[in-house]
């Protein structure tokens, strides 16, 4: 039996330590350890809430926006103010181009190299790579020439000594599957991904001013004023300009994203059976539609469980809890999970000192807490979304996933897996490059209407708040389920917290010893060599790690009363 | 005359090599331009720029990411320019680098051991993210390793260390009141070794790339100001190259969210707007290649340039407290001028901050709007 440490896990935001024993050239068991802390709701306390938004950003800067999102419902929920249409939709514009941006760097910067040799691309033959590009899209950049280009490129840079970021890949791996000319396309399109995420994110500075961390956000609507008769407003022309970089997104979504996702899927068919996990899954349900005026969710909210049944279950947030057993935090009583709002920031490490070469895994071993649903552990993210939105009878959701699965000539049971998760990311990014555009055109129809507001400002002072109140926002990110928590005294904040999509996903275990998602999903995934361990890193790179966002301290102030209703506060 | 020009012109010297790395002549040109109109040097310092970057050797970067967001690294990945995606890849090595390299574990821990064993004294060191001091430095460890071990490594064997972002800089928001991990930036734990800071929440990309751009081209890292900020990016308050300025001047102020006054670009200044304490270059590169920047997007500057600006500049909404006795302009001004001393003590001790906190906070919401509605009449 070989014990295996990767650490730093490479290619996701933050800090991620995976150690697992490998026996009989399968995983045996597996343990997730996040390695760094901040401290964030420790920093926010007693400062204006309204400014939280401009610090919780910043938690994450990957997945920049999503934090300020559900920090601006969390404290409009508390104080009372509701974001006019155009803010909604604006807020709805950013959080899907930030899926759309997050998703196609993840799949091309983050996760390829897992299922592509960027090494073997250099024995391949342009023309057939031409022919192989032309055979499954219409994308233009497709010709033998181009090919060539990229092919003696990749070849300069690994044959010149200093290979720079492809250093020390796991190249030449037997469990590497795709042809020569399949590993150049999609060193290739690495490449123009490179280049087209800069392209995408200009439509957060058009409404945000810059990205990353757009500056925008305000508790009650948004900053960026609309006046189609002013050139200091959103008008006509930044209009035009977004809706062409809309169209574009969708446009190399279509034409490169979702075609070699579906190449990568369609050879290596035993994913589909590697990496599943605990097969329990969460969404809270996001992008209400504005002009409904009511919370009709295009991503469902609920919990489904494939492994037993595909009914979807409401999510009652009050059965959320987290354990600290195996974290390096301390509660008076280590075996019982607490709610969000009891929850106690004690932290206190207990692992080894370093330099080490082990944690102590028989103990504490992660600055994650571990939640758990219903003393359930839940994956959130994509597939979770999916999943549940399938099963809710979401039309266009059921269309989508229809049509992969035929293609790839699979039943929807295998989405439950390491490349089901992959799938799945490339499929809502699919639908989310159009509802972009819906959301976009609801926009200026409204202005054209002659509607300019952005901004509620009845509950802008603090004086016209409550003495005390609290609130609650949530979003489904990219990566998953977040909510946010805040009670406001005397107009500061008292407490606030956060629990995020990775928290759910890379958990450690709980005080009944149940593993996290990454944990569970990675027993069985089979190692052929314990020295490069790749296919470890498919199965934790196909949840998309951020770890930055994970390591959060629920804080002892204690006594946050929230109304759990589920539909209070998330909706906008 | 033409076949000499031709010969020294350093571009088409290296066009083979540049055609190597599948970089076309148009594009990379583009690029050197670009590089010289951010680092406001004049248009025939391109070719210097094009020579230095076709060197056969490529020379080395290491990117460490210690208590951080990723937030640098994605503004990085956002410098403008056609080809700067295939430039980062091929003109400099980035030997280590979490968030973009191939390889993991151990093998990713020995390119940066490799790379401080044998390009020692001569490879580049680019530090995002705060060091945290309490307790060990338990509170960020990759490899087993303390942040505060591998900076210490890394960094005093490297020909050049620049910091990007705020983090990096002087502690950043996880060293916010009340500082839980006793993060720091790099400056703190590596006193003497000369810095090269880019801050910013993030810093804007393209002076990323320009800082790089301009030690490779040139050999030196560029001139800085007394934090090791580099002036070409942080020389000038953004107050005074902001394209608002006139309405500040003319006492034409924003007063509430989706005003008529915030719909016709007037000045944000009531709105808590930190640009006349803050220095940065957003007004003139703007951000996501010039598209636009935060208070051309109806939001104030939040100061994010400035050292403890997560203490000293909060509540971010709050006007910047007035000078009794002093006329518009000068008010703001004389408020540049203060808070530059003020931050800059604030930078020497890290405690001070809580001082410049303390003395931003009080009476600003009670006093009378600068301008009185006389003066904006």
């Amino acid at each position: 039996m070989a014990r295996i440490v990767i650490d730093p896990i490479t290619r996701i935001e933050g800090h991620l330590r995976i150690e697992a024993t490998v026996d009989g050239g399968k995983v045996s068991d597996a343990w997730s350890s996040s390695t760094m802390f901040r401290g964030m709701e420790i920093v926010l306390r007693n400062r204006d809430p309204r400014e939280a938004w401009l610090f919780a950003q910043r938690i994450c800067g990957v997945c920049t926006t999503v934090h300020a999102l559900a920090s601006v419902r969390a404290v409009e929920d508390a104080v009372g103010a509701t974001p006019p249409l155009n803010a909604r939709l604006i807020r709805n514009i950013i959080a899907g181009t930030q899926y759309v941006q997050d998703h196609v760097v993840h799949f091309y910067h983050l996760h390829a190299f897992d299922w592509v040799d960027a090494v073997a691309a250099t024995k391949a033959d342009p023309a057939a790579t031409s022919r192989l590009a032309q055979s499954i899209s219409a994308w233009p950049n497709s010709n033998p020439a181009y090919f060539k280009g990229i092919r003696d490129k990749v070849k300069a840079i690994v044959g010149s000594g200093q290979p720079s970021l492809f250093a020390n890949g796991y190249w030449g791996h037997p469990a590497y599957r795709l042809s020569p000319e399949a590993n150049l396309m999609l060193v290739a399109h690495y490449l123009e991904a490179l280049d087209w995420q800069r392209e995408i994110v200009r439509v957060h500075a058009i409404l945000g001013g810059k990205n990353p961390h757009p500056q925008t956000y305000l508790v009650g609507g948004m900053a960026i004023p609309i006046d189609p008769n002013s050139q200091a407003a959103l008008n006509m022309e930044r209009f035009d300009q977004m809706r062409g970089l809309l169209e574009r997104a969708k446009t190399f979504v279509e034409q490169v994203y979702v075609p070699d996702a579906v190449l990568v899927a369609s050879h290596y068919p035993e994913w589909f059976t590697y990496g599943a996990g605990h097969k329990t899954y969460m969404s809270y349900g996001d992008f209400p539609e504005p002009a409904s005026g009511v919370p009709a969710y295009r991503f469902a909210r609920g919990i489904v469980r494939p492994g037993k049944s595909m009914h979807v279950d409401d999510v009652d947030q009050a059965k959320i809890a987290e354990y600290v057993t195996r974290s390096w935090y301390e509660y008076p009583n280590e075996r019982a999970a607490l709610h969000p709002w009891q929850g106690e920031t004690d932290p206190k490490y207990t692992g080894p000192q370093p330099p080490f070469e082990f944690l102590d895994v028989d103990h504490k071993y992660s600055w994650l807490k571990a939640p758990r649903y219903a003393d359930e552990p839940m994956e959130t993210g994509p597939l979770a979304r999916l999943l549940v939105s399938y099963a809710s009878g979401r039309a266009d959701v059921k269309k989508t996933v229809d049509g992969a699965l035929g293609a790839l000539k699979l039943t929807p049971a295998a989405l439950s897996s390491t490349l089901g998760r992959v799938v799945a990311r490339v499929l809502e990014t699919q639908l989310m490059a159009d509802w972009l555009l819906d959301w976009h055109d609801q926009l200026v129809t409204n202005v054209a209407h002659g509607d300019l507001r952005v901004h509620d400002g009845s509950r802008w002072e603090p004086s016209t708040w409550p003495a005390e109140c609290e609130g609650w926002g949530s979003h489904e990110a990219p990566r998953g389920s977040l909510g946010h928590w805040i009670r406001i005294k005397n107009e500061k904040i008292e407490n606030y917290q956060a629990v995020v999509p990775t928290t759910w996903n890379a958990s450690p275990r709980d005080a009944h010893g149940v593993t996290g998602p990454y944990e569970a999903a990675l027993v069985g995934t089979p190692v052929v060599d314990a020295n490069r361990p790749l296919e470890i890193l498919r199965t934790v790179h196909s949840f998309d790690p951020c770890m930055a966002c994970a390591v959060h301290v629920l804080d002892p102030g204690g006594g946050l009363i929230v109304n759990v209703d589920a539909d209070r506060g998330a909706g906008w | 005359m033409a076949r000499m020009a031709r010969e020294q012109d350093p571009v088409m010297t290296a066009t083979p090599l540049l055609e190597g790395r599948g970089l076309d002549r148009r594009s990379f040109l583009a690029f050197c331009g670009t590089m010289a109109a951010t680092l406001a040097l004049p248009a025939s310092y391109a070719p210097a720029i094009a020579s230095a970057l076709t060197a056969a050797k490529r020379p080395v970067l290491v990117w460490l990411e210690f208590q951080d967001c990723a937030g640098c690294t994605e503004s990085f990945l956002r410098a403008s320019n056609p080809s700067v995606g295939g430039l980062v890849l091929d003109t400099l090595s980035i030997n280590y680098h979490e968030t973009l390299m191939a390889a993991s574990g151990k093998d990713a821990e020995a390119l940066l051991k490799q790379t401080v064993g044998n390009e020692r004294g001569q490879y580049i060191a680019v530090v995002e993210g705060s060091i945290p001091t309490k307790d060990n430095g338990v509170y960020c460890t990759i490899g087993g390793r303390s942040a505060l071990d591998i900076a210490h490594e890394v960094c005093s064997n490297a020909a050049a260390v620049i910091t990007v972002g705020a983090c990096a800089f002087y502690g950043g928001w996880p060293s916010a009141n009340p500082d839980p991990t006793g993060a720091v930036g790099l400056g703190s734990v590596m006193p003497g070794t000369k810095l090269v800071n880019l801050p910013g929440c993030p810093p804007n990309g393209i002076n990323i790339t320009a800082t790089l751009v301009h030690f490779l081209t040139f050999g030196v890292m560029p001139e800085v100001d007394a934090m090791g900020r580099p002036l070409f990016a942080y020389g000038e308050l953004i107050h005074d190259s902001c394209d608002r300025r006139a309405h500040f001047d003319a006492g034409e102020f924003v007063e509430a969210w989706g005003d008529e006054a915030h719909r016709k670009g007037w000045c944000l200044y009531n709105m808590g707007c930190k640009g006349p304490e803050t220095h940065h270059n957003c007004a003139s590169v703007r951000w996501n290649d010039g598209t636009n920047w935060p208070i051309g997007a109806g939001h104030g500057c939040i100061g994010c340039s400035e050292p403890g600006f997560f203490d000293a500049d909060t509540p971010f909404y709050r006007r910047l407290p007035s000078v009794p006795g002093l006329g518009v302009q000068t008010t703001a001004d004389e408020i540049g001028v203060g808070i530059v001393a003020l931050t800059a003590a604030a930078f020497a001790g890290h405690g001070l901050i809580s001082i410049v906190r303390n003395r931003l906070q009080p009476e600003a919401v009670d006093e009378p709007a600068v301008p009185s509605d006389e003066e904006k009449d």
